[in-house]
C-alpha cells in the first residue's frame, strides 16, 4: 500500500512540474507579451518601459525560475486587467466553479448509478436499450447547445429558472444539469458493465444461496464491486467538469474560474490565464491521485498489495 | 411423514439443450444421498435447480418439488430466499470465486445469521468462530478479519462449508465440497457432516465423482448420466450388485485394494457424455454401451430390480454380469 502510494505521488509531482513548465512556455510562445500588454496605441518607448517593469527583458530561464519560485508559494503576480493579485482573483471565483462542478457531479451520479444498475439488472431488454439510447444522445449533444436550449425553454418560455448570473441557488440548476450531461454517459456505461460482470459472478450466486435480500445482493454484494472503477472515474470526471465549465460559465454568465479564463484570454491577461490553467491542472492531478487512493481503499486486494 | 426433499420428474432446459431430463430423488431427514456421474451429466444443474439458483436462461419444470412437505415449485424469489441459507444451504465447488472479494470472511459468515435470525453481531461472530474451528481452521479469530484473497483455496472452501452451516440447515446441498481439500481435511469435514447428521438430523444431497467418498458416507446413491438417473440404490447394494452398464463401467474405473490385481488395466468408458437435444428418445448411453441393441433406441422402462433398487435399462436381470 505504502509502495503504491509513493509511486503514485511521484508520478503526480512529475506531471505537475510538466504542467507548470508547459503553462509558462505557452504564454511566452504566443507572441511578445510587452507589446500585447502595452496595447495597439503604445509607442516603442512604452513597450520598452513595460518590458523592463515586468522583467520581460531578462533571459527566459531566469524568468521561468523566478515565476516557478513564486508560483510554488501561491504568488501568481498581478492581473494586468483587473489590477489585483491573481491568487485573490482565483480564490474569489473558485467557489462558484467548485459549486457548479460538485453539483454537476452529484446530479450525474444520481442519474447514472441507478440507470446503470437498472440497465444491468434488465440486461438486453427494452429497458436496457432505452437507457443506452439516452446515454448515446447525452454523449452526442454539445453542452453549449443544450445550455442554450434549456435557457430558451425553461428560462424564457416557461420562466421557471433564471437564465444567467449567480444570485441564488436557482441560478445553479441549469448550468449544473448541463454540466452533468457530459459525465452521465460514461459513468452510466461503466456502472452497467461493472454490474453485469458482478451479477454474473460466483459470489453473487453465493449471496443468493445465503438467502440474502434482493437489495443486499444488488447493492452490498453487486454494486460494492462494480463501484470500484465508477468511483475512480467519478473523481477524474470532476476534474473534466471543472475544466469544461469554461463553456458553461460563459453561456450562463456565471462568474467562476472558467468565465475568468475566458475573459483573460480575450484581454491577453497572461498571468491570469497561466494561473487558471495551472490551478485547474493541479486540481485535476489531485483528483487523479484521489481516485487512485479511493481505488485502494475500496479494493482490499489492492490495499494489501 | 414426507421426506425432507422430494423431487419428481425434474426437467431443466437451457435454450435448445436439455440439461436435466426427468430426475426423481428423495432425501430423508438424516440421510446422505449421493449424486454421482461424469462431468457434464447434470449433477450441478440438478442441485441449482432444487435451490432455485439456475443461471439466466435456465428453465425448470417438475411434477413435484417439495421441501419438508411444502411444495416449493411456485415459490417466488422472496419465499425462496427465506429458505435458502436458513433451512436449506448449499456449498459450491468453486472455492476461489465463490466468496465476495470486497468483504472479510467474518462479515460474509455473520450476515447469514443476521439476515435469517436477526442475531446480534457479537453472537454471530461467536458462532462463526465455533464453526471455523469445527471445519479445522486454526486461529479462527484471525481468519474472520481477513479477506478471501488472503486465504488459500482449501481455507476458502472450508469457510464456504462453515458459512453454509451457520443457521443449522435441515438440508445441505454440497457440490463437490471436498474436491479442493487434502485427504486429512477431507476426512475431518466428512466426520463433521456425519456428526451434524446424527445430532441435528441434517439431510445431505452430496454431489461428487469420488466413489471413495460415496462408499464412506452415502446411504443412497443415484447414478446420473446425460441428465437422467440411470440407476439408484442403497449404497451397499449398488457397490455389491451394480446393474446398469454405465454404473458398472464407472465402478470398474476405480481401483479397489485387494480386488484389482497389479498390472491389470483399470476399466474405462470410451467416449464422452453426449449433448442431448430436446425430444430425444431412448437410452443416452447406447452409443457407449457394449450391450446396446436396437430396442435401446425406443422408450425405456424404469424398473425395480431389487429392494429400493431402480434402473433405467432394458437389460434383463443377470445379463452381462
Amino acid at each position: 500500500m505504502l509502495h503504491f502510494l509513493r509511486r503514485r505521488l511521484t508520478v503526480a509531482i512529475l506531471v505537475a512540474l510538466t504542467v507548470l513548465t508547459l503553462s509558462f512556455l505557452l504564454t511566452r510562445l504566443s507572441g511578445d507579451l510587452a507589446i500585447s500588454i502595452a496595447g495597439p496605441n503604445a509607442t516603442q518607448e512604452d513597450v520598452e518601459l513595460i518590458r523592463r517593469a515586468y522583467g520581460l527583458d531578462r533571459p527566459l530561464w531566469v524568468q521561468y525560475f523566478d515565476w516557478l519560485w513564486r508560483a510554488l508559494q501561491g504568488d501568481f503576480g498581478d492581473s494586468y486587467f483587473f489590477k489585483t493579485r491573481v491568487a485573490r482573483l482565483i480564490m474569489e471565483r473558485m467557489p462558484i466553479t467548485m459549486t457548479l462542478g460538485l453539483c454537476g457531479l452529484f446530479i450525474a451520479l444520481c442519474v447514472a448509478l441507478p440507470l446503470g444498475i437498472l440497465a444491468a439488472v434488465r440486461e438486453n431488454t427494452w429497458v436496457d436499450r432505452s437507457v443506452l439510447m439516452v446515454a448515446l444522445i447525452g454523449q452526442a449533444m454539445p453542452s453549449f447547445w443544450l445550455g442554450l436550449t434549456l435557457m430558451i425553454v425553461l428560462g424564457l418560455n416557461l420562466g421557471w429558472l433564471p437564465i444567467s448570473g449567480t444570485g441564488s441557488w436557482q441560478h445553479y440548476v441549469m448550468p449544473s444539469v448541463v454540466l452533468s450531461f457530459s459525465a452521465i454517459p460514461s459513468l452510466m456505461r461503466l456502472t452497467r458493465s461493472g454490474m453485469i460482470e458482478a451479477l454474473a459472478s460466483d459470489y453473487i450466486r453465493t449471496a443468493r444461496a445465503k438467502g440474502l435480500s434482493r437489495l443486499s445482493i444488488l447493492v452490498k454484494h453487486g454494486f460494492r464491486n462494480a463501484a470500484i472503477p465508477v468511483v475512480a472515474i467519478a473523481a477524474v470526471q470532476l476534474g473534466f467538469m471543472l475544466g469544461g465549465s469554461i463553456v458553461i460559465e460563459t453561456v450562463f454568465a456565471l462568474h467562476g474560474v472558467g468565465y475568468l479564463a475566458w475573459e483573460s484570454i480575450s484581454k491577453n491577461d497572461f498571468p491570469v490565464v497561466q494561473a487558471v490553467v495551472l490551478v485547474l491542472a493541479l486540481i485535476y492531478i489531485g483528483l487523479t491521485l484521489l481516485s487512485d487512493l479511493l481505488n485502494a481503499v475500496l479494493d482490499p486486494r489492492l490495499r494489501s498489495a | 411423514m414426507s421426506a425432507l426433499l422430494e423431487v419428481d420428474d425434474l426437467r431443466v432446459t437451457f435454450g435448445g439443450t436439455a440439461a436435466v431430463r426427468g430426475i426423481s430423488l428423495t432425501v430423508e431427514k438424516g440421510e446422505t444421498h449421493c449424486l454421482v456421474g461424469e462431468s457434464g451429466c447434470g449433477k450441478s444443474v440438478t442441485s441449482l435447480a432444487v435451490m432455485g439458483l439456475l443461471a439466466k436462461g435456465g428453465k425448470r419444470e417438475a411434477a413435484r418439488l417439495s421441501f419438508a412437505g411444502d411444495d416449493i415449485r411456485y415459490y417466488d424469489e422472496k419465499q425462496m430466499s427465506r429458505l435458502r441459507g436458513d433451512r436449506m444451504a448449499m456449498i459450491f465447488q468453486e472455492p476461489m470465486t465463490s466468496l465476495n472479494p470486497a468483504y472479510t470472511v467474518g462479515s460474509q459468515m455473520t450476515e447469514v445469521l443476521r439476515r435469517h435470525r436477526g442475531t446480534p453481531r457479537a453472537q454471530a461472530v461467536d458462532r462463526a468462530v465455533e464453526l471455523l474451528t469445527r471445519v479445522g481452521i486454526t486461529a479462527p479469530g484471525l481468519r474472520l478479519g481477513q479477506f478471501p484473497h488472503q486465504l488459500s483455496g482449501g481455507l476458502r472452501q472450508r469457510v464456504m462449508i462453515a458459512m453454509a452451516l451457520m443457521c443449522d440447515p435441515e438440508l445441505l446441498i454440497a457440490d463437490e465440497p471436498t474436491t479442493a481439500l487434502d485427504v486429512t481435511v477431507q476426512a475431518q469435514i466428512l466426520r463433521l457432516l456425519a456428526e451434524l447428521q446424527k445430532d441435528l438430523g441434517l439431510g445431505i444431497l452430496l454431489i461428487t465423482h469420488d466413489l471413495g467418498i460415496v462408499a464412506r458416507v452415502a446411504d443412497r446413491v443415484s447414478v446420473m448420466y446425460a441428465g437422467e438417473v440411470v440407476e439408484s440404490a442403497p449404497t451397499a447394494e449398488l457397490f455389491r450388485a451394480p446393474r446398469h452398464p454405465y454404473t458398472r463401467g464407472l465402478l470398474s474405473c476405480v481401483p479397489v485394494p485387494g480386488k484389482v490385481k497389479r498390472d491389470e488395466p483399470l476399466g474405462s468408458i470410451p467416449g464422452v457424455v453426449p449433448r442431448i437435444p430436446p425430444g430425444f428418445i431412448g437410452c443416452a448411453f447406447r452409443d457407449r454401451c457394449s450391450f446396446a441393441e436396437a430396442a435401446c433406441a425406443g422408450p425405456l422402462p424404469r424398473r425395480n430390480v431389487g429392494p429400493a433398487h431402480e434402473m433405467l435399462c432394458i437389460l434383463p436381470e443377470g445379463a452381462g454380469a
